[in-house]
């Protein structure tokens, strides 16, 4: 294991802004993973953790195939996470809509640019993200449409779903879209949770990337027959929206199968308790994703459903 | 005459409404033609709020010259410029990344949809901003050079002393000045001062741009002071970016809208602690100081200042 420093930012008064990267085996770009882009982004960084100590161990057992290297980057924005916000903080950008970055622009756009510069030309790319709404999700891998990681390829990490997503406008500066402009073959892989750790969900997740490096001989794991994923496009998940405002008192967790008509979530009124709504499942499917706060907005999918 | 332009319940106890006030001409028949001012996508950039109380104090004066319509939106995202926050609060958004909208999606979507459905038509819009919290910048039009042709000669009329036509860019699209004009409801985008204060001065200046607008499309047919010629930049090597090289404290030393010398001194960036210079900003070329970082903090690669060429300027 090498541990080095792959980008510094001079504070005024705090300490130096480092990103760290874990280099494991050596040879070609073979595989780079990188963590938590945003400062809530805890169980993306604990995932990396579990895998920077599994990837040391498999290196003393000598069980990175010769002529790889392995590249993990826990965090990209240790800054915001010391103090418990999401974006930059000075001027609330996301490192992940900068991408590919400009080393003369502003802090983020520098920030992005010196990263991108160490963690391109990989041949795969694996980031652990999170969705701008909060919820709980079943582990996925999501892959954009345009671009060449292929939904076969995706099937490697053995999880449960493969989601396809059609790219949008905003897509264009993240970190995914990136490496595949510059030939990495991009995957984004969502655990359960993001802001709390979810212990059985990160393990999920480190078994998925080693899964997915046993497939490709990157490195030597035997992977327990493994399940086959299912592809789905993002378009074809059913968003179950409120009507109302209120509090939301979910009846399913994420992963859960549904029946059709089964209820799956209440919204209550806040003041007197009253049942405003009551959703339901439109067909027999699994929660895919589940809204997690207290608190909800009236239109909002709040429940995402996926074939089972 | 107040109207709602979209409404949705919040969780509790409370209704969040988007509202407009449509000001009519006092006779029937006039030109039909109406001019949408709208601003506070930015919860943080208040430029526009005295804009829009100056514009409508000053039709109530002469209400007989009025031949359109004016509508004012002064507060699109009203969340936001109730917290002081530049994104829509609790989704940490922003609403200038979500249009055109989905009038089926959720609630940000949908009152982005609302919004759209309600300017589609007018025959200006003017989308108001106010640079952000940490840049101070003079009256300016933006405009997307996908739509110049239609944008340079009403931007022209409106007033301002910059007219900057930048580049196409894909993350631009979801806009609100995009998708209008992509369905042909042209679109300006009004840059000046800076975010959380008013600069009477340039209200002022726009207020009259927006009289002299009206009266070129036929809305008003009172008095309306001459404009000003503005600058017109199409090329970005026009546009020199001052980046902050270290972290600091930005003491400024030139004046805002400076036309200055090669090399001369714009501000320096100093280390309280030490009481130290850290490094001095000067000028790359000789140009007009167009933008002038307000907030003092700055942090490697923070924009502490846009020069545009004295050539382009036209100055002697
Ligand atoms: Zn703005």
């Amino acid at each position: 294991m090498n541990k080095t420093t792959l980008y510094t930012l001079k504070s005024l008064y705090r300490d130096d802004f480092r990103v760290t990267g874990y280099e494991f085996g050596s040879g070609k770009k073979s595989v780079c993973i990188v963590g938590s882009s945003r400062g809530n982004e805890v169980q993306q960084l604990y995932c990396c953790s579990q895998l920077i100590r599994k990837f040391r161990q498999l290196e003393a057992e000598g069980r990175i195939a010769a002529g790889h290297k392995i590249l993990v980057l826990p965090s990209i924005n240790p800054c915001s996470m010391n103090i418990q916000k999401r974006f930059w903080p000075t001027d609330n950008t996301d490192i992940n809509r900068m991408f590919p970055g400009y080393c003369l622009g502003e802090t983020t756009q520098r920030i992005a640019d010196g990263v991108f510069r160490e963690i391109s030309e990989y041949q795969f790319g694996i980031q652990f993200t999170s969705f701008y709404m909060p919820g709980d999700f079943v582990p996925h891998v999501r892959l954009m449409d345009e671009g060449f990681s292929c939904p076969e390829t995706a099937r490697q990490f053995g999880l449960p779903y493969v989601v396809i997503r059609r790219v949008r406008p905003y897509d264009t500066a993240t970190l995914n879209y990136n490496w595949q402009v510059w030939d990495t073959q991009a995957f984004s892989l969502y655990t359960t949770s993001t802001a709390r750790i979810d212990p059985n969900s990160a393990g999920q997740a480190v078994l998925a990337v080693m899964n997915f490096l046993s497939r490709q001989d990157i490195i030597k794991y035997t992977v327990p027959g493994g399940l086959r994923s299912r592809v789905v496009n993002d378009a074809d998940l059913i968003s179950i929206r409120t009507a109302k405002s209120g509090i939301f008192v979910p009846m399913v967790k994420a992963g859960d199968t549904v029946e059709a008509g089964q209820p799956l979530a209440n919204i209550l009124e806040p003041y007197e308790g009253d049942i405003l709504e009551t959703l339901y499942a439109p067909l027999p499917m699994t929660a895919f994703f589940v809204h997690n706060e207290p608190l909800t907005y009236a239109d909002t999918a709040v429940i995402k459903l996926i074939e089972s | 005459m107040i109207k709602k332009v979209a409404s949705v319940g919040l969780p509790v106890d409370e209704v969040l409404e988007i509202r407009k006030n449509r000001i009519l001409p006092e006779r029937h028949g006039g030109s039909g033609k109406r001019i949408s001012i709208v601003t506070g996508i930015h919860g943080d950039e208040l430029e526009g709020q005295y804009v829009c109380f100056e514009l409508q104090r000053r039709l109530e004066g002469h209400r007989e010259c009025l031949e359109g319509i004016v509508d004012i939106y002064p507060a699109v995202n009203p969340l936001g410029i109730d917290s002081i926050t530049r994104g829509i609060p609790a989704f940490d958004l922003d609403m200038n990344r979500l249009f055109p909208g989905n009038i089926d999606g959720s609630m940000t979507e949908y009152v982005a949809a609302r919004i759209i459905e309600d300017l589609a038509g007018s025959d200006c819009v003017l989308d108001i901003h106010a640079s952000n919290i940490y840049l101070t910048e003079i009256p300016q039009i933006r405009i997307n050079e996908l739509h110049q042709d239609i944008l340079v000669p009403l931007a022209e009329a409106a007033n301002v002393d910059f007219i900057w036509v930048h580049g196409a860019s894909t993350v631009l699209e979801s806009t609100l000045a995009y998708s209008l004009n992509n369905i042909g409801t042209p679109t300006l985008v009004v840059e000046m001062g800076v975010g959380m204060r008013i600069t009477q001065e340039y209200g002022n200046q726009l207020v009259d741009g927006i009289f002299h607008l009206m009266k070129k499309l036929g809305i008003w047919s009172g008095e309306a002071a001459p404009v000003r010629k503005p600058i017109i930049s199409r090329n970005p090597e026009d546009v020199c970016y001052l980046n902050a090289g270290v972290s600091g404290l930005f003491v400024p030393v030139a004046e805002h809208g400076a036309r200055l010398g090669r090399d001369a001194l714009i501000g320096r960036i100093v280390d309280p602690l030490c009481g130290k210079v850290l490094d001095e900003v000067r000028a790359p070329e000789d140009g007009m100081l167009f933008t002038i970082r307000e907030y003092p903090i700055v942090v490697e690669g923070s924009l502490m200042g846009r020069l545009l060429k004295k050539e382009v300027c036209g100055y002697e």
